[in-house]
């Protein structure tokens, strides 16, 4: 049924430090290898190798060159699913493939009822699905809900692979919808943020931003002397250009 | 967004047949001419074969044709399942209203109720098939007030042409006061039109600021490396740039094409008379349907999604 459930109070989600991440791509990679080994069928690459390489993925790192007024930084964003509240991508459904799983509000879809129309991924503002060429259906990040309801896994594995890889601890995994959870807690210090706010789709997960440096010396402009140069070299540059 | 041809037929053919069926049911409701059974099953055959052929063509999308069924399931949430069970409901009244039509013959007691009931449906149907599109908060240029009026407007202006077609093929001149409707109905749809991409000059209220989450403390940026190499899906899908390049004389010529040829072949048509008035108004149409064609390859192709934004678009 792609009609919203009630919510349970329970909002599994994650959280992401955009202050620690450093772009490596390891949580893209371990969540494309582990949804290529998982229940669901493996996510394709039509063409992986060379120049024209095309596949999907579930969670994308994009970099941006952020200005702040401070001299500006680089921004890695991760971007993958949210989990709405309000899933635009689940109501838009037309077969009840797309459904948010009611206690604990992660939105999945049912393979075998996806007729791979694609209408959610064009409600989606986050462009978290993608449609799989070789089979024909909606793919999208399951937060690992194979990983986390596998009771025979370590503890400390029942998270999604990417929190699980991230080398920088920059992703956490977590109850968003209880205040007393770390993650909320981590939300709450360190005010973290929705993404595109006025999409109205209610995100679950968060993005801390990046921490307000010190103020320090003025950085240093790259090739501001490399004009004319000075002492020995002037003198070189005098003899030589003769 | 690519405009995926299954798409342009979709939403063009069936809105031009349920056009039709809606100014076919409206003339018996009214008790105004043509209303003998050959013009009835004519137009009727003609309208319901581009509706099937518009819902046969939106089957092309689907990666799973074979499940499409399942699409008539969700209609309580889902405008696209909506759409597909308004149009299944509309053949009831369509199907009663040929029917009654061929067994009762035009005076039919059935016609008038049938015909009012296809006018609800098909009028319907239009409106689910825009609030597919309507419903997208991802795509400003369809989640306004003229996408619905667009989509009601030219399927009536199709709709009319395409009954003045079906009229004339009779050998009768086309009845006065249908002959007006199809003049008037393309300049309406084309005003209507008009103020869609009026509308569509509005600078969109998203930026790379919002998109990433951080409010006021960006003050610009860019994309410095995006996470593919070569295009991925979404790109494919949701990034499209070639529509926005012709854009003004597509724009121009899906108004030629489709308003002053149909209006032009029409009255030319009517006083021509005989077989070459017939064969004007059938080209006028035809003309009309190009016309649609060319104004909903723009819809697609014109259209900005969201996503864009992660990708190093300014501002959607």
């Amino acid at each position: 049924m792609t009609s919203l459930p009630q919510g349970a109070g329970k909002k599994l989600g994650l959280v992401i430090d955009l202050d620690i991440c450093v772009g490596c791509h390891a949580c893209a990679v371990a969540c494309k290898s582990w949804n290529s080994i998982g229940a669901a069928a493996p996510l394709s690459d039509t063409t992986p190798y060379g120049p024209e390489a095309s596949g999907v993925w579930l969670n994308r790192v994009h970099t941006y060159e952020v200005e702040d007024g401070q001299g500006g930084f680089t921004l890695h964003f991760p971007r993958s699913c949210l989990h709405c509240d309000n899933a635009p991508c689940v109501t838009v459904c037309p077969t009840g493939a797309s459904y948010k799983r009611a206690r604990d509000g992660i939105v999945l879809v049912d393979e075998d009822l996806c007729i791979g129309c694609g209408l959610c991924a064009w409600a989606c503002p986050y462009g978290a699905r993608e449609l799989d060429d070789a089979t024909g259906v909606m793919k999208k990040c399951t937060l690992c809900a194979d990983r986390i309801d596998n009771g025979d896994f370590d503890e400390a594995d029942r998270v999604p692979a990417c929190v699980r890889t991230c080398p920088t601890s920059a992703r956490h995994f977590g109850d968003l919808g209880d205040p007393e959870s770390e993650v909320s807690k981590l939300v709450a210090d360190r005010g973290g943020a929705a993404p595109m706010p006025e999409s109205g789709a209610g995100p679950v997960n968060r993005y801390l931003p990046p921490r307000a440096r010190h103020a320090g010396p003025a950085p240093m402009a790259v090739g501001a002397d490399a004009g004319q140069p000075s002492g020995f070299l002037d003198w070189l540059d005098r003899v030589l250009s003769d | 967004m690519r405009p995926a041809v299954s798409l342009v037929l979709f939403t063009s053919l069936s809105g031009a047949g349920l056009g039709a069926l809606v100014w076919l049911g409206a003339l018996h409701a009214l008790g105004l001419p043509p209303r003998d059974t050959p013009f009835v099953v004519t137009s009727t055959v003609l309208a319901l074969a581009l509706v099937v052929a518009g819902l046969l063509a939106s089957t092309f999308h689907l990666r799973h044709p074979e499940r499409a069924w399942r699409a008539l399931s969700q209609w309580r949430s889902s405008w696209l399942s909506r759409e597909g069970v308004m149009a299944m409901i509309t053949f009831a009244p369509a199907l009663a209203f040929l029917g009654g039509s061929i067994v009762a013959g035009p005076g039919g007691g059935v016609l008038a109720p049938a015909g009012l009931a296809m006018v609800l449906c098909a009028v319907g149907t239009m409106i689910c098939t825009a609030m597919i599109y309507r419903s997208l908060w991802t795509v400003p240029q369809w989640s306004n007030v003229w996408t619905v009026p667009c989509f009601l407007a030219i399927g009536l202006a199709g709709g009319a042409l395409l009954v003045c077609a079906a009229a004339s093929l009779g050998g009768a001149p086309v009845p006065g006061g249908l002959l007006v409707v199809a003049l008037l109905a393309p300049p309406c749809a084309a005003a209507v039109k008009a103020c869609a991409w009026a509308h569509a000059e509005h600078p969109a209220g998203s930026d790379l600021a919002t998109a990433l989450g951080m409010g006021d403390r960006l003050r610009g940026g860019r994309m410095l490396e995006a996470p593919n190499s070569s295009e991925n899906y979404l790109q494919r899908e949701m990034i499209f740039h070639i529509g926005r390049k012709h854009a003004r004389k597509l724009r121009r010529s899906a108004l030629v094409v489709g308003v002053a040829a149909p209006m032009a072949l029409l009255a030319a048509g009517a006083l021509a008379g005989g077989v070459a008035g017939a064969a004007l108004t059938v080209l006028a149409a035809g003309c009309g349907l190009a016309g649609t064609l060319i104004e909903r390859w723009l819809f697609f192709a014109e259209a900005k999604h969201k996503v864009a934004l992660y990708y190093g678009a300014e501002r959607v």
